[in-house]
């Protein structure tokens, strides 16, 4: 009961601090809400029993993700961009169709789907025993190290890339 | 309990949002925060799949997505950063210096 509850609640702020992400004029302001789209799904994911993940969602998303983009808006200078929108109302009323079309595509797959797998070796109780953080991590270092150690080379990439780009002269 | 579906059905709704500010929008800044939210929704779908079919496979994958999502938003943002440097502006209709 109260699970459900506190889902409602996770799930209504969620899309409502999600729609003011798309339609805020200032990007600071989208900026803000996009912090608290995700924060309200850090709640989500405790629901869900995955507290590693709730905080890596924290840390990373509304920590350094946002750091940087609330960096970049304020080098720039966006003063005459505020009023930028779609600049005519066709494109505004096609790009609620599609989304709205989406949306009902993804539904109708859910209808259909029968989502149902094998159930994997990690029950609620023995992740609960052993600890998220420990499982997630014995995984990590294991059956996901080759993807591990791409990913750091990944990041390594993303650095010299950054530096590359916002080097003063191209 | 709350059921898989009403998780997915939310992470849906993430993503459809995250079209929609991606199609609508003309700063470049918000279309990528519209792409961190459809990135976001797929994360949704990942956890509340590795929580009902007993795997945290769905969990480990999360990392990854969010590691992508650090480099995807560190790399985007030093292009915009480049391009508002040559173009004085972080409008997509007026990025178009490679279109022939």
């Amino acid at each position: 009961m109260l699970e459900t509850a506190l889902f409602v609640i996770l799930a209504v702020f969620t899309v409502v601090t999600a729609v003011l992400v798309i339609v805020q004029r200032n990007p600071v302001t989208s900026a803000i809400f996009l912090i608290l789209t995700f924060f309200s799904l850090a709640g989500i994911y405790l629901l869900l029993h995955a507290e590693f993940i709730a905080a890596v969602q924290v840390i990373v998303y509304a920590g350094a993700i946002m750091v940087l983009f609330l960096f970049v808006i304020m080098l720039l200078n966006l003063e005459k961009e505020k009023r930028l929108v779609a600049r005519h109302r066709l494109i505004k009323v096609v790009g609620i169709f599609l989304g709205a079309a989406l949306l009902i595509q993804i539904g109708m797959v859910f209808q259909h789907l029968i989502l149902e797998g094998a159930p994997g070796k990690f029950s609620p109780e023995k992740v609960a025993g052993l600890g998220n953080t420990q499982v997630v991590a014995q995984l990590l270092f294991t059956d996901f190290l080759l993807p591990f150690e791409i990913t750091s080379v990944l990041l390594l990439v993303a650095i010299i890339g950054a530096i590359v780009l916002a080097k003063r002269e191209m | 309990m709350v059921s898989l579906s009403s998780y997915l059905i939310l992470s849906a709704i993430l993503f459809s949002i995250g079209v929609v500010g991606f199609l609508l929008r003309r700063n470049t800044i918000v279309i990528f925060m519209s792409i961190e939210l459809m990135l976001n929704a797929a994360n949704l779908a990942f956890v509340a799949f590795s929580r009902f079919l007993n795997s945290m496979d769905g969990q480990v994958i999360v990392v990854f997505v969010m590691s992508v999502a650090a480099a995807e938003a560190a790399v985007g943002l030093a292009i915009i950063l480049a391009m508002y440097r040559t173009q004085k502006t972080v409008n997509a209709d007026e990025m178009n210096l490679m279109k022939w």
